[in-house]
């Protein structure tokens, strides 16, 4: 297979076999959950304001008191990687262009060399917070295959594009595919990765808020 | 009932649902909660992390709800939940956390943390893996009536004592009351005066309340321990006392578990919403307040800090009736950083306080640390505080640092400076 089968490859059955793989695996993991379902709180409730399960869906994107100071990596890199990753993926002009030829949609691309800047701040916040799991004691010793294997998976899409954009190292047909490839295995391995929180993340707020406004608690 | 790995297991099994199938597909292992840990604060150890002390819930959860987990679980790729392993997270489950539900608060991806190890429980005490402590006060609650083996005579005694010191009536087993008082055992028995100063609200206040010979234990060592159908067996006293006696209100004492399973859990266990209104003493004294009612004939003059129970407040709901109260009793009141539902644990709650091991005592000096540190950085002699269990707890380790601290329950400081 040379360059140009493999990004024919990547481009065509490999991209039907990944997106098919993650469009199944959201809706079978959101099925597998929220299905479980929950007792109804027999206890009579207490009303209070600010607490519910949307107010936490909100609450719990800002830091809460102290926590900052305590663990700043986590936040600051936290807020940089997730903002940068949603800036690379829905502003880059061939991201939206991709977007127009599946779904028809489109809307205004930010300048390339922003999107460029960003992905290398991207990339550093990304690389900061695996320093920070590398030193911190209680992120290390959580940390698993799992953690390793889904911060790769988040990092190399980024990487590769990054050099397709600035045509580094490798053939700019062989990262290209490279980086296709690289979307494909995160869009496959994330319905069933701690990456799942990407979904799960709203409904984990929203219980968490909804438990605890039942006894008049804003959490 | 004999436990075994059987039951753990199947009774986790039980207590799977939505929110905890979310929970743990959310989490990042970012390790935020240990920062909202006492237990990991105050020693710096990993393992005190609170998510990693559900991992054999989480096991359990993924090897039997998911598709993945399963195929993992038929081609032998994961590790099964043992017996011995069990063993080993006793410490993390129950010496190690207070179900204080302060991570519950911070958790980015918002997992509700103290609610699922509050689920563990049930398997620990299915499957035998509990603290003698814990066991022994479940055992005495379920046969005797209290977990301190407290029985009846022993509490009209007490009541006796009351009546002669306020020279007013306290009514056993009266129908019709305004009130059901409930008691917790660590009051009857350390802190008497909280009955002597609730007798004289209620004149002064001009309610009715009675006790019930048959109910006036309010704590529940059932929903420490974790065992649901101990917990229902003893709220279920309290519920049967309520209806024989027709009372409007039954009023849950300062203790904080105590309110935690008679307000929030209470309906759940007996599987049906009351017909009567639980009420906090703090709750109580608050609507007195705003009524005028509760007049003060002089103020407490010495500086001091509250210490404000997780299960009341955080955990309660209880939020904003303790800041008023002590506001109207005291003059220096000296608010701390982490106040209200950001307080921190005094590291003995959710059953711990029950368990005498020696490392279990160390690890709760140690946690205390915390607590320590506010009472210093406010430079008080004195913390004002609304749960016995959480004041005896306090003055253990108080006496453990030989510090110059003076614990006070806020119902009895009201009492004591209310207008005669």
């Amino acid at each position: 297979m040379n360059e140009l089968q493999f990004l024919t490859w990547v481009r065509g059955p490999g991209l039907d076999v990944a997106v098919g793989i993650f469009v199944l695996g959201v809706a079978w993991r959101l099925i597998e959950i929220y299905t479980l379902g929950r007792r109804p709180d027999l206890a009579a409730p207490r009303h209070a304001a600010g607490a519910s399960g949307l107010h936490t869906v909100f609450r719990r994107s800002i830091p809460p008191p102290g926590m900052l100071k305590r663990s700043p990596v986590s936040y600051i890199g936290g807020y940089v990687f997730h903002v940068g990753l949603a800036v690379i993926v829905l502003f880059f002009a061939p991201h939206i262009l991709l977007i127009t030829q599946l779904t028809g949609l489109a809307w205004p691309a930010l300048p390339s060399q922003f999107v460029d800047l960003v992905t290398v701040v991207t990339m550093a916040a990304m690389l900061a917070v695996l320093a920070d799991r590398i030193v911190k004691p209680v992120k290390r010793f959580l940390s698993t295959f799992e953690d390793w294997f889904a911060w790769t998976v988040t990092f190399l899409p980024v990487l590769t594009g990054w050099m397709a954009y600035q045509h580094l190292l490798l053939p700019y047909t062989t990262v290209l595919a490279l980086h296709i490839l690289s979307v494909e295995v995160l869009l496959a391995t994330l319905p069933f990765t701690k990456l799942f929180h990407a979904f799960t993340l709203i409904g984990s707020r929203w219980y968490n808020g909804r438990i605890n406004a039942h006894k008049g608690v804003p959490v | 009932m004999s436990a075994t790995l059987e039951k753990g297991i199947h009774a986790l099994r039980e207590v799977i649902d939505a929110p905890l199938a979310s929970y743990f597909s959310s989490c990042v292992h970012c390790g935020l909660c240990a920062e909202a840990c006492l237990f990991y604060t105050e020693t710096g150890d990993p393992k005190y992390t609170p998510i990693h002390k559900l991992e054999p819930l989480r096991r359990v959860y993924e090897q039997e709800f998911t598709l993945l987990g399963r195929l993992k679980k038929w081609t032998g790729l994961s590790k099964p939940v043992t017996d011995d392993e069990l063993d080993r997270w006793q410490e993390l489950v129950y010496d190690s956390c207070t179900l204080c539900g302060r991570c519950s608060l911070v958790c980015p991806v918002g997992n509700d943390i103290v609610y699922m190890v509050r689920k563990l429980r049930e398997g620990m005490s299915a499957s035998g893996h509990v603290p003698d402590g814990i066991r022994g006060a479940t055992k005495r609650t379920v046969e005797v009536g209290g977990p301190m083996g407290l029985k009846w005579p022993a509490v009209a005694n007490v009541l006796k004592h009351a009546e002669a010191s306020t020279g007013l009536p306290i009514p056993v087993d009266q129908a019709g009351a305004d009130y059901l008082v409930l008691l917790s055992s660590m009051e009857i028995v350390n802190y008497p005066e909280y009955i002597e100063g609730l007798a004289k609200i209620f004149h002064k206040a001009g309610l009715s309340f009675t006790l019930a010979s048959d109910a006036f234990e309010a704590t529940n060592a059932g929903i420490q321990i974790g065992n649901a159908d101990l917990a229902r067996v003893i709220v279920s006293r309290i519920v049967d006392a309520a209806e024989r006696l027709q009372v409007k209100n039954v009023l849950s004492p300062e203790c904080g578990h105590a309110y935690m399973a008679v307000r929030w859990e209470g309906p759940n266990l007996i599987g049906r919403p009351y017909g009567f209104r639980v009420v906090h003493v703090l709750e109580l004294l608050d609507e007195l307040r705003e009524k005028g009612v509760l007049k003060m004939k002089d103020k407490f003059q010495e500086p001091f800090i509250l210490h404000d129970p997780c299960q009341i407040v955080r955990r309660g709901g209880v939020l904003d009736a303790p800041e008023p109260l002590v506001r109207t009793v005291g003059e220096n009141y000296i608010p701390v950083v982490d106040k209200q539902k950001w307080n921190w644990c005094c590291g003995g709650g959710g059953g711990a306080s029950a368990i005498h091991t020696e490392e279990a005592e160390a690890l709760r000096a140690k946690a205390f640390k915390v607590k320590k540190r506010q009472i210093e950085a406010a430079g008080v002699k004195t913390m004002v505080t609304f749960c016995a269990n959480c004041r005896i707890v306090m003055e253990e380790a108080i006496d453990h640092y030989e510090m110059d601290t003076r614990l006070l329950g806020l119902t009895e400081l009201l009492a004591e400076h209310l207008e005669d």
